[in-house]
């Protein structure tokens, strides 16, 4: 009986093997393909970023790209903003209903967008979101800085509610330091009203230029009238 | 109109010029439109408000890019960021 039993078992172990054989062969034909077109991507990757890498001026050549690029898109104030503070304030989108956008946002390269109440400058949330390259042209997946801000302004303005969505929104101080983030807000501010100022001045002078002219009798040009020019009164 | 990509090292390329009202370089634009949504990108109009404020438009098929369009940015769609 048992060695009846043992036969048969031995018996269907074989015929296991013999069924299971061209299975198992396949299977390692295909993970060993697998494996080699793996190591060939990483070689591929590896030494087309080891062939860019050795040119010391295309990151910064890219970022002066990336910096006119952006200076064309966004307005002036904005623009000024960025070369000045290393930031941009992109104001939020009140509900539909409501009277006016009580937030903004701040937009760092490569760092969260920080969400903030521009009454009191309350810090409310940190929205983490990249704009990953997965094709690594030049062996690297980052946007230049000027572009990865530009993606995050075209991407916040145009669809703000989707943007966020697709972030990872954590409270203030998870990546970024919040006493950094509020001195940029005072930096910000200092900033606007030496702005205000210097428009203040530009405007006065212009004005004392204009009553100079007019006092002497020259003839100016004024604005709103076309390309020709008015006696002064 | 241009159709323009950021990309990673470089800052952006131009991969199609054209005139949208000379048929073959609209079918040039098209083409090279459709390709790069299909691979994955996002394309985006900038654009200015009469009250002056510069903001974007997200596209997502040609026909909904205004003809008077400049420019079209392409670039990767947004993904959450892994904390550091």
């Amino acid at each position: 009986m048992v060695l009846a039993l043992g036969a048969t078992a031995i018996f269907a172990a074989v015929l296991l093997w013999e069924l299971s054989l061209p299975r198992l062969r396949a299977l390692l034909t295909s993970t060993g393909e697998k494996l080699k077109s793996r190591r060939a991507r990483a070689r591929e990757r590896g030494g087309l970023a080891q062939r860019m890498s050795y040119d010391p001026g295309r990151e910064r050549r890219a970022e002066q790209r990336a910096r006119a690029l952006l200076r064309s898109c966004v307005n002036e104030e904005e623009w000024s903003m960025y070369r000045d503070l290393g930031f941009l304030r992109v104001a939020g989108r009140a509900p539909s209903g409501t009277p006016a956008s009580s937030y903004a946002y701040l937009i760092y390269p490569h760092r969260p967008i920080v969400a903030y109440l521009t009454a009191s400058g309350a810090l409310l949330n940190e929205y983490c979101v990249a704009f990953p390259d997965h094709s690594r042209p030049y062996g690297s997946t980052r946007l230049p800085d000027a572009d990865d801000v530009l993606a995050k302004w075209m991407a916040l303005t145009a669809d703000e509610r989707r943007l966020i969505a697709d972030a990872n929104m954590h409270l203030p101080g998870r990546q970024l330091d919040p006493e950094q983030v509020r001195d940029d807000l005072m930096r910000l501010a200092r900033w606007e009203r030496e702005r205000l100022v210097a428009e203040r001045e530009r405007l006065a002078l212009t004005a004392a230029s204009g009553r100079r002219a007019q006092e002497s009798g020259v003839w100016v040009a004024r604005p709103g009238r076309g390309a020709g020019s008015v006696p002064a009164q | 109109m241009k159709l323009l990509r950021l990309k990673p090292g470089h800052g952006e390329v131009v991969l199609a010029e054209g005139d949208v009202e000379v048929p073959a370089q609209e079918a040039e634009l098209i083409e090279a439109f459709r390709r790069e949504l299909d691979a994955g990108m996002w394309a985006a109009v900038p654009t200015e408000r009469r009250d002056g404020r510069r903001e974007a438009e997200l596209v997502k098929e040609f026909g909904e890019v205004p003809r008077d369009a400049e420019r079209v940015i392409f670039f990767p769609r947004a993904a959450g960021g892994a904390p550091r």
